[in-house]
């Protein structure tokens, strides 16, 4: 035992470049590839402003995944508690020094871009649960001790997040979490439990919701209320996605974005104008190269010996799918709109961060994936 | 370190309720996949429809009116290409400098700027302000050469309506400008039409046949994005022009008209008395319908408002006047058609008659003597005339007037401010006054004072009526899409029947009882012109192709007393308000008749010395012209 976990630490540099998952690797590069060509077209076929950006930021960060995808899997484990109490400091600064922008506070200037620790909290908690549920015992896991340890993993960063006030990356850290609890082993009862209380107390909740958060409840179960105000972004994602038809409109041709009718066409909406360009068949290739990248993932947790690289993996590929999820369904109209990223895709620094630093560890379970972990 | 049952059972409870999410998983990707199918697959068409309704946006342009054409062919109101002088503000680096450059080459006014200054801070910063509407050919010169220092000016070229023998067809075509919110709501087709900048007829024919004028607007379809600007033209659609319109008119004899009347009020009227055309309709004074185009500036519509000599008024149309001797012609066929008296019935005139105590005076204070129906005619003897009137009453008189036309709208609908004057009888009097009728009232309507009122139009087409031998005639302005030539007319009315256009049926045009009254009433009014004594002997015209027939009149506007008759002062020792109205009606040439005129002078004095002169002018012009007439029949046909 000791021997092999030696044997593993001694990996050299060329067994590790050979143990990378080339299929997970080659689909994270198209999906990279393609994110560029998407922000070119937001940007009205031009290299402006966002794919310059973009495609600076993926320069930065795919090394980086790499580099991650490097240090063993058991460094991660060992880190998991440090890294996700260092984002909660981070948490707690902004909501005291960050930065203000349309009327919530949720970023830090560090000169060369800015950060949102809430976004790096979507792996965090994924790496901290994981370890613990990895170090508890089958038979503690549903003990009062550890039910109160792992809800307060959860909710602590919660609480900052929605303080923000970010309700849409509040609601994935609370999924990202309760997952990894589901894999653990918490009892089925609970959850069950715990749905129930929460359609109960649905309505006390709405009456704390912001106006702004309300309006969009109500937005999204008639669009139509109000078409040029808060109805505005769903009915003009629904026209572009729709009138993509089959093949598209072709590159560079979405005339819902390139005239602007488009909201945020560069962030959550990005989907919008890619559905708009290439149509169904594109959506679905794309939806596809995700499935494919998803059960990569998973295929990695299964193989690994460890637990913690297990949960994580298992978490993480739950997580990107239901970062796409949400962003979809919110696009697509079926659910009420909440701010979130489609990974990757989207532009935006941190969050295509935390998606990189995800995968590197993925990669590092990977090509650990016979370590064994305490 | 030792593989515990614990791991092992943990690895299981992962794999187990991983597998368990993964089938979620793959549930709701098949769920968006769906999603994804109808709005891509099944619902494309409306969200295609949608998103063309979302980036396409039609422009319409103003549609170019129709032209109005005079019965040669000139273009009498027509369409011209103007200078405008657009801003968009979007375009301009400083607006301030901007407007004081152009304050200077321009001279706009200060209210003019205000005005700009509004407009942008309503406008879109893409919309274009109009600085100028229509700038004359040496600001567009001008502009263009400091174009370099005034970024974001554009110079645009456009159609606006314009009419080319300024104020000559006023009365008759009216003018266009700018539609009122009323105006857009009456009128479908404006509605419909209605863009920014656009005229509409207010007046006259332009008014009355909008809706053949109007034309189609070209429609300019834009891409647009999200904010309303255009990003590029996809489609240029033609509009289609009004349609032309030929009128009956001659521009040069109605030109004539206006000179004639030179700085006088008054009505001159010239109708072809086979077919009805109108040859010319001037009303004096006149204005200039160009002013009106681009918004007339206020000290000029307070010249023409308050100009005493009422240019405002369509004085053919409006015009009510006392037809004063002019009317005797239609007393005298009355009292013949009526067996009242014959050609051989004469009346001593001593200067005066005497009825119940009042005093009736003849405009001669020493008397004609014995006269008859012609010598009657020719001097325009009143006692003569006191006493046809008497005889015949006013009940016979009036149904003969009426006839003959007066009391009734001349042009039917085409002009809404045209009025139908008054021929009194017993029973309008007794229904409108309330009052049993007189008999000096039948005496005075006898010499055409009193009640009756008339229109010039109605004295051209009553005297027309005498010198196509009695016939019906029906008056037009516009040629119709089936006109009936000269001799057709002739001919069919000769024969007492005329086809009537409008119903496509021959009717029944005799006016007359016995055709011979007709002839006596020409031969006396021949007399009147072209016989010594003759009221309108002066202007007479001895060449018989130009040899003409008619009558004077004089109209009093108010009862002259006992004082002023024996003062006998002169034209000018009289104020103008309470000068006589000179009236002149003549047809000609005497020999196969054509035209027939009536001419109005308003406070010109006695008919004689102020409107028959005119006459004698009008008919050579009008005579030389007939054959130019002729040979133009043949002109395209135009239809409303």
């Amino acid at each position: 035992m000791f021997q092999h976990d030696r044997l593993n630490n001694e990996i050299t540099l060329f067994q590790k470049i050979k143990n990378l998952d080339y299929i997970l690797l080659i689909s994270v590069i198209l999906l990279s590839v393609l994110s560029v060509f998407v922000m070119y077209s937001t940007d009205g076929g031009e290299i402006l402003f966002h794919t310059k950006n973009h495609f600076v930021k993926l320069a930065v960060f795919f090394p980086l995944m790499i580099f991650v995808a490097f240090f063993n899997i058991k460094f991660w484990h060992n880190f998991s508690y440090i890294i996700y109490f260092i984002v909660i400091l981070l948490l707690i600064y902004v909501s005291f020094f960050g930065l203000k922008s349309s009327g919530s506070q949720r970023w830090m200037d560090l000169y060369l871009f800015v950060l949102q620790p809430s976004e790096l909290m979507k792996i965090a908690i994924i790496m901290c649960l994981a370890k613990y549920f990895h170090r508890i015992k089958i038979e503690n896991v549903n003990s009062f001790t550890s039910i109160t340890i792992v809800l307060s993993i959860i909710i602590i960063p919660i609480i900052f997040v929605i303080a923000q006030p970010d309700l849409g990356t509040s609601i994935l850290i609370a999924l990202s979490g309760l997952i990894i609890l589901w894999l653990g082993g918490m009892k089925i009862k609970y959850f069950i439990y715990s749905f129930i209380t929460f359609l109960i107390s649905l309505p006390f909740i709405i009456s704390f919701l912001k106006p702004y958060q309300k309006l969009r409840i109500l937005t999204f179960l008639d669009p139509d209320r109000d078409p040029l105000g808060a109805g505005y972004q769903i009915i003009q994602s629904k026209i572009a996605i729709g009138s993509g038809g089959l093949n598209g409109k072709g590159f560079l041709k979405g005339t819902q974005s390139y005239l602007d009718f488009l909201p945020e066409k560069h962030t959550d909406f990005i989907f919008t104008l890619f559905s708009e360009e290439f149509g169904f068949i594109g959506s679905v290739g794309l939806l596809i190269l995700y499935s494919i990248i998803i059960f990569r993932i998973i295929r990695i947790g299964a193989i690994s010996r460890s637990n913690f690289a297990r949960l994580f993996c298992f978490g993480y590929a739950f997580a990107i799918f239901i970062y796409i999820v949400v962003n979809l369904s919110m696009v697509l109209g079926l659910l009420p709109i909440v701010g979130s990223p489609l990974p990757i895709m989207s532009y935006g620094g941190s969050s295509m961060l935390a998606t990189m630093i995800g995968f590197g560890i993925v990669l590092s379970a990977k090509i650990n994936h016979k370590q064994m972990i305490a | 370190m030792i593989k515990s049952n614990s791991g092992i059972r943990k690895t299981d409870v992962i794999n187990r309720r991983m597998f368990i999410i993964g089938a979620a998983k793959v549930v709701v990707f098949v769920g968006i996949v769906a999603r994804l199918f109808s709005l891509q697959i099944n619902e494309n068409k409306k969200y295609l429809t949608l998103s063309d309704k979302n980036r396409i946006r039609e422009w319409k342009l103003p549609p170019t009116r129709g032209n109005i054409v005079d019965y040669f062919g000139n273009v009498i109101a027509g369409n011209l290409k103007v200078y405008q002088l657009h801003i968009i503000p979007e375009q301009v680096e400083n607006f301030n400098y901007l407007l004081v450059r152009l304050k200077n080459l321009l001279n706009l006014s200060e209210k003019r700027i205000a005005r700009i200054n509004k407009l942008k801070a309503e406008l879109k910063p893409w919309d274009s302000i109009i600085v100028s509407e229509n700038l004359s050919w040496s600001q567009f010169v001008k502009i263009n050469n400091y174009l370099y220092d005034l970024v974001g000016v554009k110079p645009v070229m456009t159609i606006s309506r314009n009419y080319p023998f300024d104020d000559v067809y006023t009365h008759v075509l009216g003018y266009v400008s700018q539609p009122n919110e009323q105006e857009i709501l009456e009128n479908e087709i404006i509605q419909e039409r209605f863009v920014p900048g656009m005229k509409i007829g207010k007046l006259g024919l332009e008014k009355r046949l909008e809706n053949h004028l109007i034309g189609t607007n070209a429609i300019q379809r834009y891409e647009v994005n999200a904010y309303g600007k255009r990003i590029n033209q996809l489609e240029h659609q033609k509009g289609q022009q009004g349609s032309k319109i030929r009128l009956t008119v001659d521009t040069e004899i109605q030109k004539a008209c206006g000179k004639l009347l030179n700085e006088k009020a008054g009505s001159i009227s010239v109708m072809d008395i086979y077919t009805g055309d109108i040859i010319a309709m001037y009303s004096s004074p006149s204005y200039n319908p160009n002013l009106f185009l681009f918004g007339i500036s206020q000290d000029e519509w307070q010249l023409i408002r308050n100009n005493p000599l009422k240019p405002l008024i369509n004085k053919t149309l409006s015009g009510l006047y006392s037809p004063g001797s002019t009317i005797k012609p239609i007393v005298a066929l009355s009292a013949l058609e009526n067996k009242v008296i014959d050609t051989k019935f004469k009346v001593k005139c001593t200067g005066k008659m005497e009825l119940y105590g009042q005093t009736f005076h003849c405009w001669k204070e020493k008397g004609h003597g014995w006269v008859s129906l012609k010598n009657a005619m020719k001097q325009s003897c009143d006692t003569y005339f006191y006493e046809v009137a008497r005889l015949l009453g006013v009940d016979r008189l009036n149904i003969t007037a009426e006839k003959f036309g007066l009391g009734k709208k001349v042009l039917g609908d085409y002009f809404d401010t045209e009025k139908k004057g008054l021929f009194p009888n017993t029973k309008w009097k007794k229904n409108n006054l309330g009052k049993g009728w007189v008999l000096g009232e039948t005496l005075i309507t006898g010499i055409g004072q009193g009640y009756i009122q008339s229109t010039p139009l109605q004295l051209c087409m009553m005297t027309a009526q005498i010198a196509n031998g009695g016939f019906a005639v029906k008056p037009k302005i516009i040629v119709d899409s089936n006109p009936i030539s000269y001799e057709d007319a002739k001919q069919s009315m000769e024969s007492g029947l005329l086809f009537d256009t409008d119903s496509e049926e021959l009717l029944d045009k005799k006016l007359f009882k016995n055709q011979k009254n007709i002839k006596i009433i020409q031969e006396a009014m021949f007399a009147s012109t072209n016989e010594r004594f003759g009221t309108s002997y002066k202007s007479r015209i001895d060449d018989p192709k130009y040899q003409f027939a008619g009558k004077t009149g004089t109209a009093q506007v108010k009862r002259i007393s006992k004082r002023e008759r024996e003062l006998d002062l002169e034209l000018e020792q009289i104020p103008y308000k309470d000068r006589d109205h000179a009236l002149y009606v003549a047809y000609g040439p005497y020999v196969n008749p054509r035209y027939a005129l009536s001419i109005i002078v308003e406070h010109g004095g006695s008919g004689s010395k102020a409107a028959a002169p005119i006459a004698k002018k009008l008919f050579k012009l009008i005579i030389d012209r007939h054959d130019l007439r002729n040979k133009q029949s043949n002109f395209e046909r135009i239809t409303v």
